[in-house]
């Protein structure tokens, strides 16, 4: 991230998304051929109140897309959609399909089991959420619910995951004491090691800095970047320094339907609707 | 300067709120002063006997025979029943407890916990002595047709339904725990694709472990402290023993039974009662103060 040229005067928003070679501004073609998931026609009812209305939208692989909006849009709740956690309460229901690259998969088909999604989309949450356990035993959570039990393998795992996270450095001398002794922070990270420790295809942020302060919240977002090698990211913000930060790709939502989608910088900066244009100049949400 | 602006009704207010502070300060000291109470009379009480009697044959005698001609003052034989009892009881509140608090907490549709929990909580409403002689008259003659040798008198039967008891305790302060583990880390273990079992087991129990230990802490007093049942069925004859198919007594039971009969005043039987009731008092307290350090360091720790 340091290398990041200095000579470029354009505000943030528009220059740190361009210096990345691979990134969709360089070539689109190729990227956009390999589309990740694809929601289609999905409608979301808490009950008999619908949230979502008809969103449709393909999210590029190994890509950061943004979902932003005013409060109460709808991207938490599409975002909750793609690893159906919304499963967990009564009352829930989706329409439409979201499909999941490779193999098809629907995520909403009625045959498929939610757990064997949330194997292959890990979430991260608004605020960092350790088990009252271990760093270790948090990072080897979901191997071991993976069926991962040899010590050497899981060792392996747990040392990568954490250094993907950025953590390792600060973690290797305490790794069996308890998760709630780190910061904010680290915490947050500790719950994306824990999160890409079983190689995801798609990783879901939901607000994942909203609790941290502005140095924590910096790590995480070089961290999202560093992941997008390696992962799908999907990340609800409601902060759009941020989105223009770190992601590719943006979509806006407003009263549960996708108004725009597009690539950030032509988002932010040439915004094709108006309500798009209303609320990243700040005139509501 | 503020007052000023004070309503008329404020002065009155002021008064009122001087009087709450003062009964609330007199709640709470009324408290502290009758645990002095306690502490002051076991320890005035109990001195003359230690005047007459070396404390080593506290711990050198077998039997507890205060009221013989030749007494002996082996309190071990009064320990071991009490020991006894609550381990059977234990045995049986622990595992009941904390699995009805799982279920009730994290898989019974709440229609079913609402009935169930006030139920359960009826439960510990029963007077004790009625549970006393559900043990001797109900529970003995039933375990009485597994193991025919089984006394009338049983620490078994008497700890079981002590642990009967105690059920609700563990229940009701478990799942209060458990439900106040925050669901962001229930959300944490399905987002990895856990089952939810392995939620409840894997993260929602140690999450709520200080509030378990404070639970499995207060059972162990109870059933430390509960004199009914064992007095009605656990039998009343002290026996240095660890088999629960025997009966003897506790050290509740004990003081139950020398004080129905008319004891001299400042005879060394008379005395040998608070020095059963002191080591109760210790007894109850060491644990307590465990649960109270085993909470504090679970505390920090979620």
């Amino acid at each position: 991230m340091s290398t990041v040229p200095a000579q470029d005067p354009n505000p943030p928003s528009a220059s740190s998304t361009r210096p990345r070679p691979p990134s969709p501004a360089a070539s689109p073609s190729a990227d956009q051929a390999s589309i990740k998931v694809s929601i289609r026609n999905l409608n979301f009812f808490y009950g008999s109140h619908q949230v979502l209305r008809g969103v449709s939208l393909d999210i590029p692989a190994y890509q950061v897309t943004a979902l932003i909006g005013p409060s109460g849009c709808g991207k938490t709740t599409l975002l909750r959609c793609l690893n159906r956690m919304h499963d967990l309460y009564p009352g829930n229901r989706y329409e439409g399909t979201v499909q999941l690259q490779p193999g098809n998969t629907d995520i909403l088909g009625p045959g498929m089991d939610p757990i064997q999604v949330r194997m292959r989309c890990g979430m991260v949450f608004q605020k960092p959420n350790p088990f009252p356990k271990s760093i270790y035993e948090n990072v080897a959570y979901g191997l071991r619910l993976q069926g991962m039990n040899r010590r050497r393998d899981l060792d392996e795992r747990v040392e990568k995951a954490l250094r993907e996270a950025a953590l390792w450095e600060e973690v290797k001398s305490r790794l069996h004491q308890l998760a709630h002794n780190l910061s904010g922070g680290q915490q947050q990270r500790l719950c994306i090691a824990r999160a890409i420790a079983t190689d995801p295809d798609v990783v879901l942020f939901d607000e994942p800095t909203s609790a941290l302060d502005p140095i924590a919240t910096s790590k995480i977002e070089e961290l999202i970047v560093e992941l997008k090698k390696r992962v799908t990211v999907i990340i609800v913000t409601h902060n759009l320094q941020q989105a223009g930060r770190i992601s590719d790709m943006t979509a806006f939502m407003y009263l549960g339907e996708l108004i725009e989608f597009g690539e950030t910088n032509r988002v932010f900066t040439n915004p094709a609707k108006p309500q798009t244009e209303d609320y990243i100049s700040g005139r509501f949400g | 300067m503020a007052s000023a602006f004070v309503a008329p009704g404020r002065r009155l207010d002021k008064g009122v709120e001087a009087l709450m502070v003062w009964i609330l300060r007199i709640g709470g000291w009324a408290s502290v002063l009758v645990t002095f109470g306690i502490i002051v009379t076991l320890v005035t009480e109990s001195a003359p006997f230690f005047a007459k009697v070396p404390l080593i044959r506290l711990v050198k005698d077998t039997m507890w025979t205060p009221l013989f001609s030749e007494p002996q003052y082996g309190i071990g034989a009064l320990l071991a029943g009490t020991m006894v009892t609550t381990l059977v009881a234990l045995s049986v509140a622990v595992p009941l407890g904390t699995i009805l608090a799982i279920y009730l907490s994290e898989f019974a549709p709440s229609r079913f916990r609402e009935l169930v929990k006030p139920m359960l909580e009826l439960l510990s409403a029963v007077p004790t002595v009625v549970y006393g002689y559900f043990a001797l008259l109900a529970l003995t003659p039933l375990l009485q047709k597994i193991y025919p040798d089984l006394p009338q008198f049983s620490m078994l039967s008497a700890g079981l339904i002590m642990g009967i008891m105690i059920v609700p305790y563990v229940t009701s302060l478990g799942e209060d725990s458990m439900r106040s583990v925050p669901m962001l880390l229930r959300e944490g273990a399905y987002a990895l694709g856990d089952g939810k079992l392995g939620v409840a087991v894997r993260v929602v129990f140690p999450g709520a472990f200080s509030g378990l230990a404070a639970a499995y802490v207060l059972a162990i007093s109870r059933a430390v402290g509960e004199t009914m049942i064992v007095a009605i069925a656990a039998g009343l004859q002290p026996r240095m023993t660890i088999n629960p198919l025997e009966s003897a007594a506790t050290v509740t039971a004990f003081i139950v039974q020398v004080s129905l009969g008319d004891l001299p005043h400042g005879s060394i039987g008379y005395q040998s009662i608070f020095v059963a009731g002191a080591m109760l008092f210790l007894l109850t307290l060491g644990f307590n103060l465990a649960g109270h350090g085993l909470r504090k360091k679970f505390h920090r720790a979620s």
